[in-house]
């Protein structure tokens, strides 16, 4: 029983990466109506970024919050020079833009800083929290941060103008524009924001996964399952999809026989087809009407 | 409102390529075919076994270029059927000792049967989610080859090692009168060569046949192919086991040629060469194929003998270089070409 609260605990640990992995994800699609295939890269880079704060002598902190701007503004040029002209190409020249990105990035890094595996710092140290032996300090600051961010996003989304802007841009372009939203930039503003929610999974993820070029490749299909499973077009319940995911790879690792640590990627995969086949809007999300 | 309006006006998934554009012209497919026939003679063997992953990659791309350029469907997923193809041909070789020539239309078929099957799933799935379902079908692969119920076929991590085929008798003692002998690179490059040539004009057949058109027609507008009669679940998955098909058998070839199969060999960094491939081949252009094709093998080549990790960057610069400058990739380099000349050949 208690390998069982064990796994569920830990399970929601690594959920809120997922849920901030599929967080980011959901709204650059909520924005563009496009999958960013580079988001994890995009989190890497950044994670690579705070990293190497850290080496030039900077407290974790302050390199955090560092990256979080650095990874904004980032958002936001990559979107304003490289995507934002592709707005009204086929999807297939989107997809190939993300493909080009996720592969720019992922080398850069790997010349940059190397191949090598890095240790990265926790700043909430990975003792057993408060005594217990079910989840470590880090463990409880990974879903501690998530929460705030949840909420935050929740604050911003619903009492600022910006927020309700982007929301509007968002489901109703044309009807936005008409009522004076610049809908071009909320889409960046989108951009910047997600890269940014992506580096915080990135930077929590890290001392977990350890630091490498392709260290969000999995963590990436884990966040897309967890949009597909919450719905592509409702970032609460990409969410409660990014929990839902975590405690699934977590149960299956250690009740399904053959399904060890290393190979819990099929299960993603099977995850995204079974809902995709299932039920495609996903448990949050509003079907797609098309009309004939 | 708005969303309903757009998934009904917005543009197809990808721009249409007319069915006459898709090929070469005779004369030009001639000198292709003399120069990939000749030049073995003059080069290395090494030089000859990088002429083979190009036929085979070729392959793949071409295989993809059925899949997006005929049926407007994506796959960023194609190393999964390259891998299964290619582990089908090791397994058949070394663990039923079967000659390495009847494994591939076997590879052909349990990728078919496996493409079709994911085709089914897939066919719900349009444009986005289709390529997120191919990705994460890529991702996975690699792990799925590992796991340990597999490991007595595949070799787990370690994989399989394959043995390359000698130049069969009857080819050696006619050159035996010449006095010449033949290199085993050099004929599992003809051999190579042979099912490249055969597969390539059944796809450009099959791209004229009915089926072709019905590809072509769910690709420009899938409501109005189903509304003429076209049976789109049935082509959709259609397309998605041909492809398959032919990437199995590229990949079961490629398993020969470099004798090796392992998990590592097949992540989702080769069904992103093959569809930076495509894109720079030029999207439903078949020809592109084998430009695409040269462009993955050599490039990485060259970057990664200036700096370990640079191809990956040299790819994405090159394939956002494409998007904006020739978005047609090779056919549109090919038409200007084609353009000047005329243009010379008048004066």
């Amino acid at each position: 029983m208690e390998l069982f609260i064990n796994q569920i605990l830990s399970g929601i640990a690594t959920g809120a990466i997922y849920a901030c992995m599929a967080l980011a994800v959901v709204m650059i699609y909520q924005a563009i109506d496009h999958l960013n295939f580079a988001q994890g890269e995009m989190a890497m880079f950044s994670t690579f970024i705070s990293w190497q704060l850290m080496q030039w002598g900077f407290p974790y902190w302050g390199a955090f919050v560092l990256t979080l701007i650095f990874s904004f503004i980032g958002g936001i040029v990559i979107e304003r020079v490289l995507f934002k002209p592709l707005a009204k190409a086929p999807i297939l020249t989107n997809v190939a833009g993300f493909i080009a990105l996720f592969a720019i990035l992922n080398s850069s890094a790997g010349l940059i800083w190397d191949f090598t595996i890095k240790e990265y710092p926790t700043p909430f140290g990975s003792a057993p929290f408060l005594g217990s032996q079910l989840i470590s300090t880090h463990q409880a600051g990974m879903i501690g941060v998530t929460v705030l961010l949840l909420i935050a996003l929740y604050a911003f989304f619903r009492y600022t103008r910006v927020g309700l802007a982007m929301r509007a841009a968002a489901s109703v372009p044309e009807s936005a524009r008409l009522v004076g939203i610049n809908t071009s930039w909320m889409i960046a503003l989108g951009w910047g924001m997600a890269a940014a929610i992506g580096s915080i999974a990135g930077m929590l993820i890290a001392p977990v996964v350890f630091l490498e070029p392709n260290m969000m490749v999995s963590i990436l299909l884990y966040g897309f399952a967890a949009a597909v499973l919450g719905g592509l077009t409702s970032p609460f319940g990409a969410v409660i999809g990014g929990f839902l995911v975590g405690i699934i790879e977590n149960l299956a690792g250690t009740y399904i026989p053959g399904v060890g640590n290393e190979l819990k990627l099929p299960i993603a995969l099977a995850l995204i087809i079974t809902v995709l086949v299932i039920k495609p809007a996903g448990l949050f999300g509003r079907p797609i009407v098309k009309r004939v | 409102m708005s969303a309903v309006q757009e998934a009904v006006t917005g543009a197809p998934a990808i721009e249409a390529v007319p069915k006459r554009a898709m090929t070469l012209g005779a004369g030009t497919s001639l000198i292709v075919l003399a120069l990939l026939i000749v030049v073995p003679f003059f080069v290395k063997n090494f030089i000859i076994f990088q002429l083979t992953m190009l036929l085979v990659y070729g392959l793949a791309v071409l295989a993809l270029n059925i899949l997006t350029g005929g049926s407007g469907q994506f796959s960023l997923g194609q190393s999964a059927f390259y891998a299964v193809g290619a582990y089908t041909s090791a397994i058949l070789m070394e663990h039923a000792g079967m000659n390495y020539a009847l494994t591939l239309p076997i590879a052909g078929f349990v990728c078919f049967l496996f493409g079709f099957l994911f085709g089914q799933p897939a066919l719900r799935l349009s444009g986005v989610y289709l390529a997120l379902a191919t990705f994460a079908l890529a991702t996975a692969m690699p792990q799925i080859l590992k796991l340990g119920y597999f490991e007595y076929w595949t070799g787990g991590v370690q994989g399989l090692v394959v043995t390359k085929p000698d130049a069969p008798d009857i080819v050696q003692s006619a050159l035996r009168w010449f006095h010449l002998k033949m290199s085993q690179d050099m004929w599992f490059y003809y051999f190579t060569l042979a099912i490249t040539i055969a597969i390539y004009i059944l796809s450009v057949n099959l791209l004229r046949s009915r089926s072709g058109r019905a590809f072509m027609a769910i690709r420009d507008n899938e409501i109005a192919a189903s509304a003429m009669g076209v049976n789109v679940a049935l082509y959709k998955t259609l397309a998605f086991g041909v492809s398959a098909a032919i990437t199995g058998i590229a990949g079961g070839l490629g398993a020969i040629a470099v004798q090796f199969v392992a998990p590592d060999g097949y992540t989702i960094t080769l069904a992103i060469s093959l569809f930076l491939g495509m894109v720079v081949g030029g999207v439903g252009w078949l020809p592109g194929s084998i430009v695409g094709s040269a462009f993955i093998i050599f490039v990485p080549n060259i970057a990664e003998g200036i700096s370990k990790g640079l191809s990956g960057a040299v790819f994405g610069v090159i394939l956002f270089l494409v998007i904006f400058l020739v978005p047609h990739g090779a056919r549109q380099v090919a038409m200007v070409a084609q353009h000047l000349l005329g243009r010379l050949k008048k004066r």
